[in-house]
């Protein structure tokens, strides 16, 4: 009779938000190190945990994980919460911090696994996850979104020496005492790497437009809850998390500044943040 | 005489009102709306039990110094056109189970 294989274990912290991962496979574990790096790291007491099966891309019997279904789907059924997509199968049960992934062996299909459960915990807490880069300035941190190829990566590559690059990609917001801040994260987008493991008190959000000149302007308040909402990450189909994440946003755009930034892509834009409030 | 048309909030969205604006958010796929104010005193006024004809003569007639039958059939096209866009349902009969709505 054979012993079963061991299991290895990983540490993923997130905006204060722990993951343990246990699988039976240390390659896996080897690549999500590599794929986090910076925010991996052993706690005594992680918040959620979730055993880990890898399947592998070819396995033909598997009806869920097709490989070829792109659409995410968030499903609650009482407790317990179900991700899909083509490669990935999640449960979770977020009142004991227990869960299962069966997955494909790639870091993208963990990475999804791990937004989606970021977005359903922030939702909760009044947080949320947004396609924004944010970058940290005098120890005040400010998001930039907008549009694909509208600059959130080339904002925070003109960004200068002294400021963190949180993200260039995804950014993550909680709400703490009655203040909002953002926290790095391990979620990369052009700049292929992961942001700098740091928190800071979220200063303003940008809805970025490239133009001739530099310039901040300031939105009406039902703008400026449209710009946070056609950003936010979020996949649930669940009214009453839905309501959440919409009160979320309207509470998050009348505490902190929402502008337009119109900005000419050299570094001189960042003369317009720092020491400016 | 026209038949008389009953409006009632559809249970599926969230409706919040910024500054000025009425947003409402729609749980299937997170879309967002924003009601012009003639929508908006629709949507306050969709209670499932008051007739439109009753609704356009109390808040639209007076506010915008218009005749009912005109008021009226605007206020029947837009009513339609909200539904169609699952804000509001339209009914020739009150509804019967608005009595959260009012």
């Amino acid at each position: 009779m054979s012993s079963p294989a061991p299991l290895h274990h990983l540490d993923i912290g997130i905006g204060g938000i722990q993951v343990r991962l246990r699988t039976t496979s240390p390659e896996f574990i080897a690549l999500m190190q590599a794929r986090f790096r910076g925010f991996t790291g052993h706690v005594d007491a992680p918040n959620h945990v979730f055993d880990v099966e890898i399947v592998p891309v070819d396995y033909a019997e598997d009806e869920a994980l097709d490989g070829i279904s792109t659409e995410v789907r968030v499903l609650r059924d009482g407790p317990r919460w179900r991700l899909l997509c083509g490669d990935f199968d999640a449960t979770w049960t977020p009142g004991t911090g227990r869960g299962t992934v069966r997955l494909h062996p790639s870091p993208y299909s963990l990475d999804s696994v791990l937004r989606i459960l970021h977005t359903v915990l922030l939702a909760g807490q009044g947080g949320m996850l947004m396609h924004a880069s944010s970058v940290m300035l005098d120890g005040r941190a400010y998001l930039f979104t907008g549009v694909s190829e509208s600059g959130k990566t080339t904002i925070s590559r003109l960004a200068p020496p002294d400021a963190h690059v949180l993200t260039d990609e995804m950014s993550f917001i909680r709400l703490e005492y009655g203040a909002y801040y953002a926290y790095g994260t391990p979620f990369a987008g052009e700049l292929a790497t992961p942001g700098e493991n740091l928190r800071a008190p979220l200063a303003a959000i940008h809805l970025l437009a490239k133009g001739p000149d530099n310039r901040i302007e300031p939105m009406g308040p039902a703008e400026a809850v449209r710009t946070v909402m056609a950003n936010v990450l979020y996949f649930a189909r669940d009214d009453a998390l839905t309501a959440q994440v919409f009160d979320n946003a309207i509470a998050l755009a009348a505490a902190v500044p929402v502008r337009r930034l119109t900005f000419f892509p050299d570094a001189r834009v960042w003369d317009l943040f720092g020491t400016t409030p | 005489m026209s038949t008389p048309l009953f409006l009632l909030r559809s249970d599926n969205v969230a409706a919040r009102r910024i500054g000025d604006e009425l947003m409402i958010m729609f749980a299937r796929d997170s879309s967002l709306f924003s009601l012009n104010e003639t929508a908006a005193l629709l949507w306050d006024a969709a209670d499932g039990r008051t007739p439109l004809a009753e609704i356009v003569a109390r808040e639209l007639c007076p506010r915008y110094d218009v005749d009912a039958a005109t008021a009226l059939r605007d206020a029947t096209e837009l009513a339609l056109g909200l539904a169609e866009r699952g804000i509001l349902q339209v009914g020739e009969r009150p509804f019967a189970d608005a009595g959260d709505a009012a």
